[in-house]
C-alpha cells in the first residue's frame, strides 16, 4: 500500500486540459425532468418527479435508502427509459442520445484491476478511439492539477479509498461529457478523507464547472457540494421538497458547514427527509 | 518450499511402501499372482529407462492428440461461451444439450468415432475436445456472467461500444475462470486420449498400454501411466505459469 500524500486540491489554476477542456455553459446543457414515473413490473418506485437544472447547476437528490434516487440518476443518464414522463438532457430526449451526454460514476470506484490508476481515468478518451499513449498524456495533466501525480503507474489496489474515489471521477471527468452523474461518491470513505473528497469535488467544479446530479444520502454532503438540493420521499418516491443551498463549494468547508444559514438549510432538509420517509 | 516438499514427500513415502510390499512378495502372495504381475516402483524405473525410446515416441502422438483437442475445446468452447453470454435466447436453448454432452460414455463413443473417422488423429482429437469442451465452457460462461453490471454502466456512459465492453471488462474479467476451466480440461484430457487410442489407434501411450495388458508387460505399462500422468502434471503447470503471466492483477 502506497502512502496516500493526502494532498490538499492545488489551487485551481486557469490551465486547462485538452481532454477535459471546461465548456461554456449553454443552455443546452440544461437538465429537465417533466412528470418522470417509473416502475419495475408491479413495483412503482417514482411518480410525477418534476426537476430543473440550469447549465452547470450542480443539482444534489438525497431521500431515504431504497427510494429510488439511483434509479432516478440512471434514468437522467439515460442508462434506463422511465416508464412515464419525459427527460431532456441538452435537448436530447431519447435514451442513446442522454447518454452520449452524460457520464455515470457507480457508488463504488469500479477502478478496472487490469489497467493502471491513469488507464483507468483515461477509459473514455480510450473508448473514443484514442490510442493508449494519447489518451495517458491527455489524463496526465489532469492527475497532475489532482493532487494524483506520481500515481500514474499505480495499480487500483495500491492506492488508498480516497485516491481511488478520484481516479474514478477523473475518469468520469475526462469523458468529457457536459454533465456528470454521481451515485453516492464517496459513501464508502470514513468521515475525513469524506469531508476533504467533497472540498477537492468542490474545487474540481469550481475550475471545470458542469452540470451535475448527484444522488447521496449525507444531507450535509448535499448541501455543501450542491447549488439545489431535492429532498425524494420514501417509495413512492416524490419530491417533497427543494432547497437552495446558501453557499454551495465553499472554499473553506468547515466553515460554510458550520454557518448558521447552513445549519438552517440542513434543518430544513432533514425536516422535509423525516416527513418523507413517513 | 513447503508447496513442493510436502507433496514430494507424500509421493516419496507411497512409492517406498509399494516398493517393500512389491519386491518382498507381499501383494503377490497377498492376490496369489505371480511376482512379475506386481512389479516395484523400482522394475518400472527401470523399464521406463529401458524402454524409453519406444515411451517417448508414442507420449509424444499423445501428447500432439491432447494438445490439438485441448485446443479445439478452447476455441469452440470460448466461442460458445461469448455466444450464450450474448444470447439469452442461445443459452437457455443449448444448456442442456452442453451438460448432456458431458454425460456421453466416451468408451461408447470412441469406436463409433473409429468407424466413422478412421484410425489417423482425427477422432481422437475429436473424443478429447468433447470431453474438455464442457469445463471450458461452463468456466468461461460463469466467468462472463460474473461480470459487475455497475461496470457496464459505467462503461456504457463512457461511450464504450459493445466490444470495448467485452474487451476492456468482460473479457479481463472472465480470464481467471477461464483458466480454471483449461485446468480441468488439462486433467481429463489424457483420459479421453487413452480411451481414444484404445478404440483404434497405431501408437500413442494408450495404444501401448493396451497391447501391453495383452502381452502381460505389466511393468512397461505402469511407466506409460507414470508418463501419462506426469503429462498432465505438466500441462496444469504450464496453464497455471501462464495464468501467473496474464492475470497479472490477482
Amino acid at each position: 500500500m502506497r502512502q496516500d500524500t493526502r494532498m490538499k486540491p492545488e489551487s485551481p489554476g486557469s490551465q486547462t486540459v485538452a481532454a477535459a477542456a471546461p465548456l461554456p455553459a449553454t443552455p443546452a446543457d440544461a437538465i429537465s425532468l417533466r412528470g418522470v414515473g417509473h416502475s419495475y413490473g408491479d413495483l412503482q418506485t417514482l411518480a410525477a418527479i418534476e426537476l430543473e437544472a440550469p447549465a452547470h447547476e450542480v443539482l444534489g437528490l438525497v431521500g431515504p435508502s431504497g427510494c429510488g434516487k439511483s434509479t432516478l440518476l440512471e434514468l437522467v443518464c439515460g442508462l434506463q427509459e422511465p416508464s412515464a414522463g419525459t427527460i431532456s438532457v441538452g435537448g436530447a430526449i431519447g435514451a442513446e442520445a442522454r447518454l452520449a451526454r452524460c457520464a455515470f460514476m457507480p457508488q463504488r470506484d469500479l477502478l478496472l484491476p487490469w489497467y493502471s490508476a491513469i488507464d483507468n481515468a483515461a477509459l473514455a478518451l480510450r473508448n473514443q478511439g484514442l490510442g493508449r499513449r494519447e489518451a495517458r498524456a491527455a489524463a496526465a495533466g489532469l492527475f497532475e492539477r489532482f493532487g494524483l501525480a506520481g500515481f500514474e503507474a499505480a495499480r487500483p489496489d495500491e492506492l488508498s479509498g480516497g485516491m481511488r474515489q478520484r481516479v474514478a471521477f477523473l475518469r468520469t471527468l475526462i469523458a468529457g461529457k457536459p454533465t456528470l452523474a454521481l451515485d453516492e461518491p464517496f459513501a464508502a470513505l470514513d468521515a475525513i478523507t469524506r469531508a476533504e473528497m467533497q472540498e477537492w469535488l468542490a474545487a474540481a467544479l469550481r475550475t471545470d464547472p458542469r452540470t451535475v446530479v448527484l444522488v447521496t444520502h449525507d444531507v450535509e454532503e448535499a448541501l455543501y457540494l450542491c447549488d439545489r438540493v431535492a429532498v425524494l420521499s420514501a417509495r413512492v418516491a416524490r419530491i417533497v421538497a427543494e432547497i437552495k443551498a446558501p453557499n454551495p463549494r465553499a472554499a473553506d468547508r468547515d466553515a460554510a458547514v458550520t454557518d448558521l444559514e447552513f445549519v438552517h438549510a440542513r434543518e430544513e432538509a432533514m425536516r422535509a427527509l423525516r416527513e418523507g420517509s413517513r | 518450499m513447503r508447496r513442493w516438499l510436502l507433496p514430494l514427500g507424500l509421493i516419496a513415502l507411497l512409492l517406498a511402501a509399494w516398493q517393500v510390499a512389491a519386491s518382498t512378495g507381499a501383494i503377490a502372495n497377498a492376490l496369489s499372482l505371480e511376482d512379475f504381475l506386481v512389479p516395484s516402483p523400482a522394475e518400472i524405473a527401470s523399464s521406463l529407462w529401458e524402454n524409453r525410446g519406444l515411451l517417448a515416441e508414442n507420449a509424444w502422438v499423445t501428447l500432439k492428440e491432447i494438445l490439438l483437442g485441448i485446443l479445439c475445446a478452447l476455441v469452440v468452447g470460448v466461442g460458445f461461451a461469448i455466444a450464450m453470454h450474448r444470447s439469452r435466447l442461445l443459452r437457455d436453448a443449448s444448456y442442456p444439450l452442453i451438460v448432456a454432452s458431458q454425460a456421453i460414455p466416451i468408451v461408447v463413443i470412441a469406436p463409433i468415432l473409429t468407424i466413422w473417422f478412421g484410425f489417423g488423429i482425427g477422432p481422437k482429437i475429436v473424443i478429447i475436445a468433447l470431453i474438455c469442451f464442457f469445463p471450458i465452457t461452463v468456466n468461461a460462461l460463469d466467468g462472463l456472467r460474473s461480470v459487475d453490471p455497475e461496470s457496464v454502466k459505467m462503461m456504457r456512459s463512457l461511450d464504450a461500444s459493445r466490444w470495448q465492453r467485452f474487451w476492456r471488462v468482460e473479457a479481463p474479467t472472465a480470464l481467471p475462470n477461464l483458466f480454471t476451466g483449461i485446468k480441468i480440461a488439462a486433467v481429463v484430457a489424457p483420459i479421453a486420449a487413452v480411451f481414444a487410442e484404445w478404440a483404434g489407434a497405431d501408437a500413442g501411450l494408450g495404444r501401448l498400454i493396451q497391447s501391453d495388458l495383452a502381452n502381460y508387460q505389466v511393468a512397461r505399462q505402469f511407466a506409460a501411466v507414470a508418463m501419462l500422468a506426469a503429462m498432465a502434471l505438466a500441462l496444469i503447470g504450464l496453464t497455471a505459469l501462464a495464468e501467473r503471466r496474464v492475470v497479472t492483477w490477482r
